[in-house]
């Protein structure tokens, strides 16, 4: 296939990357899930895996996210040539609005193939086949403007490590947290989310009008904690009724909550006493991890 | 933790509790009076009634009766606190607008007294929210010194009849006027918009009118801003009454059936727009 020289010595392979029957829907969700976290995000694509990317700077108000996706769950062929056999990779920058829209038209197509082109800029092209009441069948095609990221940039795009957390808790149903923290906003900007090593959390607010404590038990808290050796020291100490806290910016959280439209297998919170909130969502193939910085 | 053992610590201190096991009969209503931030709550042993007022010409209050409350405790003749209306439906809210069949929120409301700030215990599913929501000295309501005895004209319509007309009011109006008449029209709302005028006529012996007692003709007018401001309680009640005194003061009672089918009045107040006199 031609290959294309672009700034920065990186080349595009434009290798066509097929998707699984109906694992579109599938992919479809997790990226409109995406698309109402953030804007904009970095696209990783590894021979094993693709990673949507915030990278916790100033500019996303902090807040940090990293979604993986193992390719073989989606993708039936999945050809990538990256930067170099050593950084066998493509880091993109895209809105991931336009790829949950594409990705939406191809909802019930019989095939659906990625493809890095470069058009008038590079763009990832969506190519799907969709059926007709004749046996022809017509394609639909999606060209969604990247901007490539150089290698020199992608240690901003590292996977994050896991925080030295003071507490882990599994979370309370989403739906409900949604609702109490949708009306908690109402009232304040700020919300303090505190738990403790005995599955238990509260959500509060204090304002000069009025004081909300939504108080939820026996949420269970998961295995790792107190459990890690790296953790243990620190939590072995901790009375687990003592509460950590962490106080954030409401709409940070109302805005994570509102993305989540399936149920996640396992939703856990992790809270580094007034610094950082570390959420992870486990799906069947996705995984999700939101950080956001607590604000003194 | 649970709202039983909230009871026992600090029942003795409340100077009023109210209890019901669902949040919603007394948040639709309030929903219904929230055309203003705050609100004045007055409670009696009869119950409490909700106050909310707009630029000293209209006044709705609710009246949610004590035998609705699961619990209705009070320790004076007459307790009386502000708040902040919005605030309080927020709370009252916590978990969630929509209704999930078989779910409800428990609502406890306990007051200390002067001073103290209004405390709701909210439980649904296990899932306990405490509020704790600033409390103000109460305004006195205005008086509209309307009574049964100086009452003019008086129907009673089912509100199926008035829905139809309040939503399709031409809201380019200034005004709202109301002809009731024992001769023709009989009971008639009017708008003068941009568009035109528009006429919505109720006769006497139509099957919406549970009740027609029209001694005189009146023509009042009263400002569309204020009056639009009824909607909501007019969206929850089955039947309205609608009266007018000697000095067009008019008075809607709405009668409203909560979930449970129990009965709660909201009534509004409203003074005529001072630039017509009355005929």
């Amino acid at each position: 296939m031609a290959v294309e020289r672009l700034e920065e010595g990186l080349t595009f392979n434009p290798s066509p990357i097929l998707l699984q029957d109906q694992s579109q829907v599938r992919a479809g969700g997790v990226v409109t899930t995406i698309s109402k976290l953030t804007k904009t995000c970095v696209l990783r694509l590894t021979p094993d895996n693709l990673y949507f990317v915030l990278s916790g700077k100033v500019d996303n108000g902090g807040v940090g996210m990293w979604c993986e996706l193992s390719q073989a769950k989606f993708f039936d062929e999945f050809q990538l040539e990256g930067v170099s056999a050593e950084a066998n990779e493509i880091c993109l920058e895209l809105a991931p609005d336009n790829l949950s829209r594409a990705l939406k038209t191809a909802q019930n197509a019989k095939t659906v193939k990625i493809k890095l082109t470069k058009k008038h800029c590079p763009c990832l092209t969506i190519a799907a086949e969709l059926p007709t009441m004749s046996s022809a069948s017509r394609v639909v095609t999606h060209d969604i403007p990247v901007d490539v990221i150089p290698k020199r940039l992608w240690n901003d795009f590292k996977e994050p490590s896991m925080p030295d957390f003071d507490v882990s808790i599994y979370m309370p149903p989403l739906k409900i947290m949604k609702n109490v923290v949708d009306r908690m906003k109402n009232l304040s900007n700020f919300l303090v989310i505190e738990a403790n090593m005995n599955g238990e959390m509260n959500l509060k607010i204090e304002t000069d009008l009025v004081s909300v404590a939504t108080h939820f038990r026996d949420l269970g808290n998961p295995p790792w904690a107190g459990g890690d050796g790296s953790q243990a020291g620190a939590n072995s100490q901790r009375d687990p009724e003592a509460m950590v806290q962490a106080r954030v910016d409401v709409r940070k959280l109302q805005q994570f909550l509102m993305g989540q439209q399936f149920n996640p297998s396992k939703a856990m919170c992790n809270i580094v006493q007034n610094t950082i909130i570390h959420l992870i969502l486990l799906y069947e193939d996705v995984s999700l991890q939101y950080f956001i910085p607590a604000v003194a | 933790m649970p709202l039983s053992t909230q009871s026992q610590t600090d029942d003795a201190q409340y100077i009023l509790v109210a209890s019901l096991d669902n949040a919603r009969n007394i948040s639709n209503i309030l929903k219904a009076i929230t055309f203003k931030d705050h609100a004045i709550f007055s409670a009696t042993p009869n119950g409490l009634k909700v106050t909310v007022e707009d630029s000293k010409c209209l006044q709705a209050n609710a009246f949610i009766q004590a035998d609705i409350f699961q619990e209705f405790t009070i320790k004076e003749d007459s307790v009386g606190f502000q708040v902040n209306l919005t605030v309080l439906l927020d709370c009252l809210t916590i978990f969630g607008g929509s209704t999930v069949p078989g779910v409800s929120t428990a609502l406890r409301m306990c007051y200390m007294g002067y001073g103290y700030p209004l405390t709701l215990f909210l439980e649904e599913g296990g899932v306990v929210t405490v509020c704790k929501i600033n409390t103000q000295e109460p305004e006195e309501p205005i008086d509209f010194d309307f009574c049964s005895s100086n009452v003019t004209n008086k129907v009673i319509l089912q509100s199926e009849s008035l829905k139809e007309a309040f939503s399709e009011l031409d809201m380019t109006s200034e005004v709202l006027q109301i002809t009731m008449s024992p001769n023709q029209p009989y009971f008639r709302l009017s708008t003068f918009g941009n568009s035109g005028n528009a006429h919505y006529d109720y006769p006497k012996d139509s099957d919406m009118m549970e009740l027609f007692q029209c001694t005189k003709t009146q023509i009042n007018r009263y400002k569309m801003s204020l009056l639009k401001s009824s909607t909501k309680a007019l969206a929850l009640s089955c039947k309205v009454s609608v009266r007018t005194d000697s000095r067009g003061f008019l008075s809607l009672q709405y009668l409203v059936r909560n979930n449970d089918g129990q009965i709660c009045f909201v009534e509004y107040y409203c003074c005529p727009d001072e630039e017509v006199g009355d005929d």
